[in-house]
Formats: structure tokens, C-alpha cells, sequence
């Protein structure tokens, strides 16, 4: 689909241009394992939403800007269980009358500042015993701070709305970035 | 059939899938488009009980196929909002205002010699529009007064057109500058990508060209401001602050202007520093001169 190697109908799924690639690859509890609902957030031009709608069940793909979108679309229109919106995932209001309640995972991959915050909002879609699969950029909320402290004060937001499962950081493929897997509160 | 329900999903208003109308696909695209929901339900479940879909199979294909068409047509609609379409719609815009103007002192010369009580300017031509002409040469007077009040309303719905295209143009920049003067800036650059790639000076100049010209062939001195003159940093500045003023938005307008050209998100850093810069300018009215009052409410926060 970006020219990625493939075989028997199997696609290589690339860690070190996917965020939640790498996750799988350093051994996060990520929970899927296929036939999951997702709501996919930051999805872009839908590199690694393609793969998570291979396995997954339903797959909603929440992408802002238009140009990526674009290519979002060409890669769901032969999935059919990958529902593609142009939308904010800062307002889930937007979204909410398409995107159904209680799914088993939110993947989030959003570049703009206040990254823990679209976490939070978006936690009304999850079930109790749902997966928040995020990838934390320290640079999308400050690029002079230490990624260190964007972390922790990211953290300390995501624990109104979330429990901490497991945090690690994503270096050995994506700089200054850090994994975290999360549950409902 | 629109449904402002806020606890009804995209599908609401649908009929069955053996029912489908033609009408009734693109308004489910609409909905799914514009569409909203205070909080997310069990929609395939809610699908199937309402007779919108057979099965939660059906009701998904349902999704994928008006999902896909729906997010395709706002992508194409985003898109064609682009930099070249706000540059006619600024200069459509002054076209009208201009003309609307010109017209309109002709037509209140004329109607002034016709009627009584003739107002010039755009008002009194939309008031002289409204009479019931009397004979040949007052029908044709009242009108050109309503080919005056249509300009005005023309002028008026450009306006609103570009308020609301230049933010998803260059969302930094119009937040920044006003969506009008940010759709000036690009015209006068000829573009966003030319706007993006000026030096924060020319940006600075730019609407001051016959300034500058004479500044550079040693007539006059060098120009603090040309468009961005029309920004309230700017304008409501002391005067003798206001090069700094100035040098300091067009620094941050030209940075927005690359943030949108380049990575098109929005970027609150850039709007932070120059409201911290504009405090720490305007501030300085305050430290010197007390008998100067253009700091304003900015001052305020200048102290920290």
C-alpha cells in the first residue's frame, strides 16, 4: 500500500514508521489481538491504520488535515470494516453520532499539543475494559522542555481520566517519543 | 428532513437499505459530515433495532460505504479551498467595494437632482433602490442605485466567504491576523507558498511599495508598516513604538505563514511569544510618559 514488502498476502508492517509498530515490536501488553473495535486517532495517511484494519475488527480512522486524508480514504475504500472521518480529535462531538460507544481500543498518534487532553476527551468511547494505545511526541507539546518533564505532566493529565498500565519509551524507533498503554479509571 | 437530535446517530432519518433513495445517500453523507452527538451509543445495535440495516454486518458496509464518500467529498471541498481561490475572493471584494463606491456617488449626484431627501454614499442608494420610480429617467436612477445596494451585498457576501475559507487556508496566519488581512498578506504575495518563502521585512512592507520605492531612491525615510498597519497591534500602538510593533507581528506572521504552508497544523507557541513580545512594546508607554494612553488592557499582563 506505500510500497512495503509483501508476501502470500502478508504485509511487512514497518516499526520504525509506525508508532504503534514499534509498540508490538518492544512487547507492550497492547491487548489486541484481532477482531477488535478500534477508534483509530491521528490516523494520517493511514499507514499504520491499514495494517490495525488488516487484524482488527470495525476500525473508525480520525484524521484532521485534508492532504493525508486523502490517501486515508485510497486506503480504506478496499477495507471494509475501516470507516475513514475528517475530524477533530479534539471534539468528539463531532464524531460521536458516527463512532460507536464501548470499543475495545483507542490508538492515538496525534501530533498537536495537549496530546493527554484529546486522550481524555476521548475516553467516552472506550469500555471499561478497553486499551488506550497512545504514543506520547514530546516535541508536538514543547519543543525546549525536556521530553522528560512533557511526559510526566502528560502522565499526571491522562490519570484523571485513565490508570497507567505501562509506559516505555519508543527511542529505539521513534525519537522523544513515549508508549503508553492505559485502561479506564 | 434534518435532525437535530442530539442523541440520534448519523443514520437517523435513514430509511432501510431495500428502501434507498438516491437523495437519501447523500444526505446520510451530510450527517455524517456535519453531524453531532453529545455522547457516543451502541449505533449498529441502535441501526438494527431502528430498521436502518438488516444486521450489524449491514449496517456496517452502510458505514464504510457512506464513510468513505462522505470523508472523500470533504477532503475534496477542504482542498479546493486553496490560497489561489482567496486571492480572487480579497480582490472580488475590493473590485466591489470600490466600484459600489464609485456608483454610488454617481447615482446620489443623479437621484440628488430627482428626489428630496437623497443620502449619498451606499445607504442612501439602498433608501433610493427601495422608491417606486416615477417616468423613464427615475426608473433608470433608482435603478442604478440597486445595482449599487447588490454590489454592496456582493462586497458584503465576500466578506463572510473569506472569513471563513482563510482559516482552513492558512489556519496560524489567519488566526493571527484577522482572516481579511491574512487573505490581503497572500494576495499581495501572490500566493501562500511566495508569502512563506518573503523575509519577515518584505512581509513587514508589503501594501508600502510606492513608500518604499521612494525611500530607496532617497526621497523619504524607510517605511515602519505597510498592510499590517491595518492590525490592532499595530494601529493602537504608540506611534513611536510602532516599527518595533510592527518589526515583531510581520516576524510572526511570516513564521505562521510558513507553519501553514509547510505543516498546515495549528501552532499555539507562535501565537504565545508574539502576545508576550506586544506586551512587553506596549509596556514601555507605560514606564515612560504616563500622559501616554495607548497602552491599553496588554499593559496589564507587560509586567510579569
Amino acid at each position: 500500500m506505500y510500497g512495503e514488502p509483501t508476501a502470500d498476502g502478508w504485509r511487512a508492517w514497518d516499526p520504525g514508521r509506525s508508532k504503534l509498530g514499534g509498540m508490538f515490536e518492544l512487547g507492550f501488553q497492547t491487548g489486541l489481538s484481532g477482531g477488535e473495535t478500534v477508534l483509530y486517532l491521528g490516523a494520517a495517511s493511514g499507514t499504520t491504520v491499514s495494517h490495525v484494519a488488516d487484524f482488527a475488527g470495525p476500525t473508525y480512522a480520525v484524521e484532521f488535515a485534508p492532504r493525508p486524508a486523502r490517501d486515508l480514504v485510497e486506503a480504506a475504500e478496499p477495507r471494509d470494516r475501516l470507516f475513514p472521518l475528517l475530524k477533530d480529535a479534539r471534539t468528539p462531538t463531532r464524531y460521536a453520532h458516527v463512532v460507536e460507544s464501548d470499543v475495545d481500543a483507542i490508538v492515538q498518534d496525534v501530533a498537536t499539543r495537549g496530546q493527554a487532553e484529546v486522550a481524555v476527551r476521548n475516553a467516552r468511547f472506550l469500555a471499561d475494559d478497553g486499551r488506550l494505545l497512545l504514543a506520547i511526541k514530546a516535541r508536538s507539546e514543547d519543543v525546549t522542555a525536556a521530553p522528560e518533564a512533557v511526559f510526566e505532566s502528560a502522565l499526571d493529565r491522562l490519570r484523571e481520566a485513565y490508570e497507567i498500565l505501562e509506559t516505555r519509551r519508543l527511542d529505539r524507533f521513534h525519537e522523544d517519543h513515549l508508549g503508553v498503554v492505559a485502561t479506564p479509571k | 428532513m434534518t435532525d437535530t437530535d442530539d442523541s440520534a446517530g448519523w443514520f437517523a432519518g435513514g430509511t432501510s437499505a431495500s428502501a434507498e433513495a438516491a437523495g437519501d445517500e447523500s444526505a446520510l453523507r451530510a450527517r455524517i459530515a456535519d453531524g453531532e452527538a453529545d455522547a457516543p451509543r451502541d449505533w449498529p445495535h441502535l441501526a438494527v433495532e431502528s430498521g436502518f440495516a438488516d444486521s450489524r454486518a449491514d449496517y456496517y458496509d452502510r458505514l464504510h460505504e457512506a464513510s468513505v464518500a462522505a470523508t472523500r467529498e470533504a477532503v475534496r471541498e477542504r482542498e479546493r479551498a486553496d490560497d489561489k481561490q482567496l486571492v480572487h475572493a480579497v480582490r472580488a471584494m475590493d473590485d466591489c467595494e470600490r466600484t459600489a463606491n464609485e456608483l454610488a456617488e454617481r447615482a446620489a449626484e443623479w437621484a440628488g437632482s430627482l428626489f428630496d431627501e437623497a443620502e449619498p454614499g451606499i445607504e442612501g442608494a439602498r433608501a433610493v433602490a427601495e422608491r417606486e420610480p416615477d417616468g423613464e429617467l427615475e426608473r433608470r436612477a433608482v435603478s442604478l442605485s440597486a445595482r449599487v445596494a447588490d454590489l454592496a451585498a456582493e462586497r458584503d457576501a465576500l466578506a463572510e466567504t473569506i472569513d471563513r475559507i482563510a482559516p482552513a487556508v492558512a489556519p496560524n496566519l489567519a488566526e493571527m491576523a484577522g482572516p481579511e488581512l491574512a487573505a490581503r498578506l497572500i494576495a499581495l504575495a501572490g500566493g501562500l507558498e511566495s508569502l512563506a518563502k518573503k523575509p519577515s521585512g518584505t512581509v513587514q512592507v508589503l501594501g508600502a511599495e510606492d513608500a518604499l520605492f521612494a525611500h530607496l531612491s532617497g526621497r523619504a525615510p524607510s517605511p515602519k508598516h505597510g498592510i499590517i498597519y491595518t492590525h490592532e497591534y499595530v494601529r493602537n500602538t504608540r506611534p513611536e513604538d510602532r516599527g518595533s510593533a510592527s518589526r515583531a507581528l510581520a516576524g510572526k506572521l511570516t513564521l505562521a505563514a510558513r507553519v501553514d504552508h509547510y505543516s498546515g497544523e495549528r501552532r499555539e507557541t507562535l501565537h504565545a511569544e508574539l502576545r508576550e513580545r506586544m506586551a512587553t512594546i506596549r509596556a514601555r508607554a507605560e514606564e515612560g510618559k504616563d500622559d501616554d494612553r495607548s497602552g491599553g488592557d496588554a499593559d496589564a499582563e507587560g509586567d510579569v
